[in-house]
């Protein structure tokens, strides 16, 4: 394999030698690399070593050379934040010090709020409550005036605070409704009767008498004689057309005869207070916030 | 007599080994493989017992294969294996692109997209380009060297070993038996297996030009090596594992935190580098002068590429990492690398295309020059795409999006797929020894069904990456972001549906390979109008024999 190149033959076609080489058939022509190929290689090239000189690049024993820039990428992102952070600086500041009660009274703040608010809410809250806050089977609407805990300033933002049967918290908003079928506590066919009777009071089933003894019985602690729901327990309003966990019959006796119970985590610890604000104010907007009521003693009971 | 004894007994102790294995597996997954393992000795048990010339060994007489030809076989089984896994692979991302559509279609949990995903990336990376790649090795490495192939034994085991490969990694991935590292998920001893099959096929491709009867070695020749040893490298250290249990599934990589991720990104970068462009480049080395019948373009432009894109391309894996905990250093060189990557990459587009002076006439007569034209093109716009998204301005808007998918597919449908498809048709003919394809009308359809589908994959997903990363980083004036990822999703329905239609398109070009592959190999011609083909002298297409 030491023999020297045969000399190459001229290609017609391109007026260009060829190396001399054949195999199976195929030749090589010897064409000179293409300048414009070369001269954009070592384009390149320069354009390489010059962006590792003003950029870190070159791994030395203890670290890295720095760059003549002094540019990091942890820097970067320190000064984007710093300038998101800055446009955001006099609300925070501004909400830092009130109380959400007051909000109302600032409509340019409680608008910079509601902004703020649909932003963390579009990070923290649609994972459950859904990107447009519509709620899902055992995740509420946010949207609607069908309030399970409250829906004036004060409240939404106590809820975000402390959360719904979060473990661990003290004075989280806390309620359990029994497990009338698997602790045998009710039969089948007495939750049948009281399922008919629950759906009854929205019209969706005709009422009888053995299910509206049950419920007086068994359900009105919570739900109120009528039904109407209390948000001292989050015990939902059952005369209305808003299901939490489905309004069939079917849905309403799994309800009844092993609840699902619901967790909202409390945020607290998670989320800055200014955020907290922010979502509550946001929440309260999405069509149906309350007005912070006058003090009187249901409003004020804590659960 | 005794090798085939010493045959069957290795086959027997697997068999053994993997019904233990099986019996005393610590997990469902593992059990179930050890049983195909089993199966997969057990027939290669039966062919060595049944295969045996016993008649020649009793006489003593050794039958040996007809010395003035090239030993083929194991290429003809491997163009039939890379139109197979070509179609499931093609046929998996349609399916996946349509799951991520209609979200409904995850069936869970064997197909969901979690699980089809990296069937899809590994049946046609591996199993369909694998498969390209390996059976166009053994068939260039013969012809450019004038040899029949080293060790013959092992180059059909390298072929079944490989299947075998194929098919743990593909049930794997449906039971969910998965490393959950990208382009590298099968588990350890698939990994360990691949290894074997793998080194084996080193000495095949390496003792094949050893015995060559040609002075010089062809560059198609440097590019299959290159890709062979390096992919090695590559799969061994970034397989570097210790499994829970000899006789589970389950494994944990040596390497932690971001220097896993280094190192996956690595191998990563490289697959595509020395997998997919290195391995293919040899591909179209042979094959583009071959259908052309003219001369590459220039000796000295494939020497300065090849040195400068194999030096370059190992480094430029950190720019998989840009803005991640990987030190700002590592991430200015993975960029700077990729940058100077772009002229070494294109050196062999242009000396592709340029192979075609003096013969650009054939890509309006010769549809399957059309195809390694347009594989070429493609191959441009994708080596110089990388480079611009490496820059770290550009990586930080297209980064975790949509773009990446586009680029990966313009590359692997436009170049990979395409450079393939003409190579199939190039050899299915000439393997079968069939005077021309079934049709070349219908590798027209082909060609167009397969241009028309990437330009819809690509051009919605580079609508979809930039709909993406400007979703996700704009920012109200009140300072607060406008956009939750899932406003982003939703904004991406009617390009996903784009996409789906695309992948439609290049799969219904797919089947009408398959069938124009599948004829031809029954021997039927199709009557049509007759277009250019490249000349075939079988006389010629013989090994030297050694004196």
């Amino acid at each position: 394999m030491a023999e020297h190149h045969p000399k190459g033959r001229l290609d017609e076609a391109t007026n260009t030698e060829t190396v001399g080489h054949e195999w199976d058939g195929i030749e090589e022509l010897n064409t000179p690399l293409p300048r414009w190929w070369l001269w954009t290689f070592y384009a390149c090239i320069v354009f390489a070593l010059g962006y590792s000189v003003v950029y870190p690049a070159w791994p030395m024993l203890s670290s890295a050379t720095q760059g003549t820039l002094g540019w990091t990428s942890r820097g970067e992102l320190d000064k984007d934040m710093k300038a998101a952070a800055a446009t955001r600086a006099k609300t925070v500041a501004a909400l830092a010090d009130m109380r959400i009660e007051e909000l109302p009274k600032h409509p340019e703040l409680m608008r910079a709020a509601v902004a703020g608010g649909a932003a963390a809410f579009r990070i923290n809250c649609v994972q459950c409550h859904g990107a447009g806050a519509a709620g899902s089977k055992g995740f509420p609407n946010l949207n609607d005036d069908d309030w399970l805990w409250g829906g004036d300033l004060k409240t939404i933002e106590t809820t975000l605070l402390h959360g719904i049967r979060q473990p661990g918290d003290d004075v989280t908003r806390q309620s359990i409704m029994p497990n009338f079928g698997s602790d045998g506590l009710l039969t089948a066919a007495q939750i049948d009767a009281v399922a008919s009777h629950v759906l009854s009071l929205s019209g969706k089933a005709r009422g009888n008498a053995e299910g509206a003894k049950l419920f007086a019985d068994n359900c009105a602690v919570c739900h109120g004689p009528a039904g109407k729901g209390s948000r001292q327990f989050g015990a939902p309003n059952l005369t209305d057309a808003i299901w939490l966990d489905g309004g069939t019959k079917d849905d309403v006796v799994a309800q009844v005869s092993k609840p699902h119970m619901g967790v909202m985590p409390a945020w607290t610890g998670r989320l800055d207070p200014v955020t907290i604000k922010m979502l509550a104010a946001y929440v309260h907007s999405l069509g149906g916030g309350e007005q912070t009521p006058a003090p009187e003693p249901e409003a004020a009971a804590t659960p | 007599m005794v090798s085939v004894l010493a045959r069957a007994g290795v086959w027997l102790a697997v068999l053994f080994l993997a019904v233990m294995a099986s019996a005393l597996a610590v997990d469902q997954g593992f059990a179930i493989h050890m049983g195909i393992v089993a199966i997969a000795a057990m027939t290669a048990l039966w062919f060595t017992l049944r295969g045996a010339d016993y008649d020649g060994i009793a006489r003593g007489v050794l039958r040996f294969p007809d010395q003035g030809r090239y030993d083929d076989d194991p290429i003809r089984w491997g163009m039939i294996a890379t139109v197979f896994w070509g179609m499931a692979g093609f046929l998996a991302g349609v399916f996946i692109a349509a799951q991520l559509t209609w979200p409904w279609l995850n069936l869970e949990p064997y197909l969901n997209f979690g699980r089809v995903r990296p069937l899809h990336t590994s049946a046609v990376i591996f199993a369909f380009g694998g498969n390209a790649l390996i059976a166009t090795s053994f068939y260039v490495v013969q012809r450019t060297c004038r040899a029949r192939l080293a060790f013959p034994g092992l180059a059909r085991f390298v072929f079944w070993g490989y299947q075998l490969f194929i098919v743990l990694a593909a049930t794997g991935y449906l039971l969910g038996i998965s490393e959950g590292k990208e382009y590298a998920e099968p588990e350890w001893y698939v990994d360990w297996w691949l290894t074997v099959v793998w080194v084996c096929y080193l000495a095949v491709f390496v003792g094949t030009i050893v015995r060559r009867s040609e002075p010089h070695i062809y560059v198609a020749n440097w590019f299959y090596l290159a890709f062979i040893v390096t992919v090695a490298m590559l799969h061994v250290v970034n397989n570097l594992d210790l499994p829970v249990s000899l006789l589970g599934s389950k494994s944990y990589p040596l390497f932690a935190g971001v220097q896993g991720a280094l190192v996956q990104w690595w191998y990563g970068h490289n697959a595509v580098g020395f997998f997919l462009t290195a391995g293919f480049l040899a591909m179209m080395y042979y094959f583009v002068p071959k259908q052309a019948e003219r001369p590459v373009y220039s000796y000295r432009l494939s020497i300065i590429h090849f040195w400068s894109l194999i030096f370059l391309y190992i480094w430029a894996g950190p720019h998989h990492l840009h803005y991640t905990a990987l030190p700002d250093w590592a991430q200015t060189l993975g960029m700077v690398f990729s940058i100077m990557l772009w002229m070494p990459s294109w050196g062999g587009m242009i000396n592709g295309l340029m192979t075609l002076n003096g013969a650009w006439d054939k890509v309006r007569t010769d549809p399957i020059i059309r195809m390694m034209v347009m594989a070429l093109a493609f191959y441009g716009m994708s080596t110089f795409e990388g480079p611009v998204m490496s820059i770290k301005s550009v990586n930080s808007l297209s980064h975790y999006t949509d773009w990446t998918i586009g680029h990966v597919h313009s590359g692997a449908l436009g170049w990979n797929g395409m450079i393939t498809f003409g190579a199939i048709y190039y050899l299915v003919p000439r393997l079968w020894g069939r005077e021309r394809l079934y049709s070349l009308r219908m590798v027209n359809w082909h060609f167009w069904l397969a241009t028309l589908g990437i330009v819809f994959y690509a051009a919605s997903m580079w609508v979809a990456g930039i709909t993406q990363g400007l979703m996700w980083r704009e920012y109200g004036a009140d300072g607060y972001l406008v956009n939750s990822f899932a406003d982003s999703v939703a904004a991406l329905h009617p390009m996903y549906a784009l996409r789906a239609f695309g992948g439609a398109l290049y799969l219904a070009g797919g089947v009408i390979m398959t069938v124009n592959v599948w004829a031809t190999i029954l021997g039927k011609l199709r009557e049509e109008k007759p277009l250019r083909d490249a000349a075939y002298d079988p006389a010629a297409d013989r090994p030297i024999l050694a004196n």
